[in-house]
């Protein structure tokens, strides 16, 4: 058994084997982070640039320390400490990096399908870590991880995803994952930060109610307002939105039943969610950080090159 | 009973029996007593079988251990060493559950497989097993060792049953639980 693609640009591109292959050998590796030395010589003769043209501190260090917990040497690249600052292109680039053989490439950056542009051209493995308003993948995965550890299962789960649905690749890796592994899945958002007609391209259910899909889910996935991406203003004020959609105690309280709250992070406190929900008992944010490194332990494992 | 020529398939009549299923309890017993025999009633030691085949034996010879201390307090874990496989890169290997909920800084550890063929996967087993902490002493049980195919310089502790196989040959130990028949065949 291994994975039906040599890289990882998207959930899209995904079949229900390769992510519950993935799920499967993040387990695995969940319990070698538990481990007095949390380290395997599994990747001990590969090189991984990390290729960030945008900022981050969750993913990339999540991605460093599963590339060094695998024993791959690392790379970093950041875009504002680099030749691209002087105009060097994407292409230049990478194949200047790959020249000095390295063999897979972990990419970010604000234009959507900058990685997929690279696959076409490039002879390296490439993960997707994050690219413009597309997909994020490893988070889809993590995710669905954090979950599946907490629920049990994903088949029949209903999970709301909640807030900046229209810039946010982790919604749509998201919904492409969930989709494929058999959840329920109920957009919530104002409709300024819904795209049209996305209940018809991705057979999701869409409310303007945040009440109302609280009580109807299971799991809510609260996404970050993003600000840097909105180009027009798409709500009148922060206050406002929290006051519409920001997840509040008593609101969790008041449903009598279990709840489970997932952000991406970074979080803005105060607007989609909460202080006091974000570090309160229905929170697994840090739980998804954890289990982050595990996941993208397991999908550098099973792209690392093979002969065969 | 003498097999007429051509009477059966020609993959039934290739089959060699090792080990029959009487001889395979008696072999898991005396693994056992010989286990316990070394180690004053398993007081400084620990038992780890190595996933996925080796977890047959090592869960029959837990059962053993247990049936004559009378007691269930044994420190029993599994492990899997495909992330410490030397041909990690050759192809992909889908891991399997490690579980060794206890220290085994001091501890004897006693590793269980089926077969001992080149040594590589008792090496990764190993090296695996450092990461858990620093053992006192490790002892290998396996229940058929293939000598003269070693690849490295390893030998058991503990042996079922040394066979003389080729490199052609292919040495199968089929469990009640997952093969319907307990036997060791040379296919």
């Amino acid at each position: 058994m291994k994975l039906s693609t040599k890289h990882l640009l998207g959930i899209k591109d995904l079949l229900k084997e390769d992510i519950q292959l993935i799920l499967s050998t993040a387990e695995q590796f969940k319990e070698v982070l538990q481990r007095p030395v949390k380290k395997v010589p599994s990747l001990r003769d590969i090189t991984i640039v990390n290729l960030f043209y945008e900022n981050s501190t969750r993913t990339r260090m999540s991605f460093e320390l599963a590339e060094r917990r695998l024993s791959a040497d690392v790379l970093n690249f950041t875009a504002s400490s680099s030749s691209a600052a002087k105009g060097e292109t994407l292409l230049d680039t990478v194949n200047n990096i790959l020249s000095m053989k390295v063999d897979m490439v972990v990419m970010r950056h604000s234009a959507s399908g900058a990685p997929h542009f690279l696959a076409k051209h490039i002879p390296a493995a490439i993960v997707n870590a994050g690219d413009g308003i597309n997909e994020h993948p490893t988070q889809a995965l993590l995710d669905a991880f954090s979950m599946k550890e907490k629920m049990g299962r994903l088949e029949g789960l209903k999970v709301a995803i909640i807030g900046d649905i229209m810039h946010s690749r982790v919604a749509l890796s998201n919904m492409y994952l969930l989709k494929k592994m058999g959840a329920e899945i109920l957009v919530v958002g104002p409709p300024t930060l819904i795209p049209t007609y996305i209940s018809e391209a991705l057979g999701v259910r869409v409310t303007y109610n945040l009440q109302e899909a609280l009580k109807w889910c299971d799991v809510a996935n609260v996404l970050r307002i993003q600000l840097e991406r909105q180009n027009q203003p798409l709500f009148s004020s922060l206050r406002e939105y929290n006051l519409a959609y920001g997840i509040k105690r008593k609101m969790l309280e008041g449903l009598g039943k279990e709840i489970v709250i997932m952000h991406p992070g970074p979080i803005n406190r105060g607007v989609e969610l909460d202080s006091d929900v974000a570090d309160g008992p229905y929170s697994i944010i840090l739980n998804q950080v954890e289990n982050g490194v595990a996941v993208r332990m397991a999908a550098l494992y099973l792209l690392a090159e093979r002969e065969q | 009973m003498v097999w007429k020529k051509g009477f059966i398939f020609n993959k039934i009549s290739t089959l060699k029996i090792i080990l029959s299923e009487q001889q395979m309890a008696l072999t898991v017993k005396r693994l056992a007593h010989q286990i316990l025999e070394n180690n004053n009633a398993l007081e400084n030691a620990v038992i780890i079988g190595l996933q996925p085949r080796g977890i047959f034996l090592s869960d029959r010879i837990v059962a053993e251990l247990k049936n004559i201390l009378g007691t269930d307090a044994i420190h029993y874990g599994k492990l899997d060493i495909t992330f410490y496989r030397d041909d990690v890169r050759k192809a992909l290997h889908i891991a399997n559950q490690t579980d060794i909920p206890f220290s085994i800084e001091g501890k004897t550890v006693i590793l269980i497989d089926d077969v001992l063929y080149t040594g590589r996967t008792i090496r990764a087993a190993l090296d695996a097993l450092l990461d858990f902490g620093r053992p006192s002493k490790v002892s290998l049980c396996v229940l058929i060792d293939r000598r003269f195919s070693r690849q490295l310089p390893i030998q058991p502790d503990f042996l079922g049953k040394a066979i003389d196989t080729i490199v052609s040959d292919k040495v199968k130990v089929n469990w009640r639980e997952n093969d319907e028949k307990d036997e060791v065949v040379l296919v």
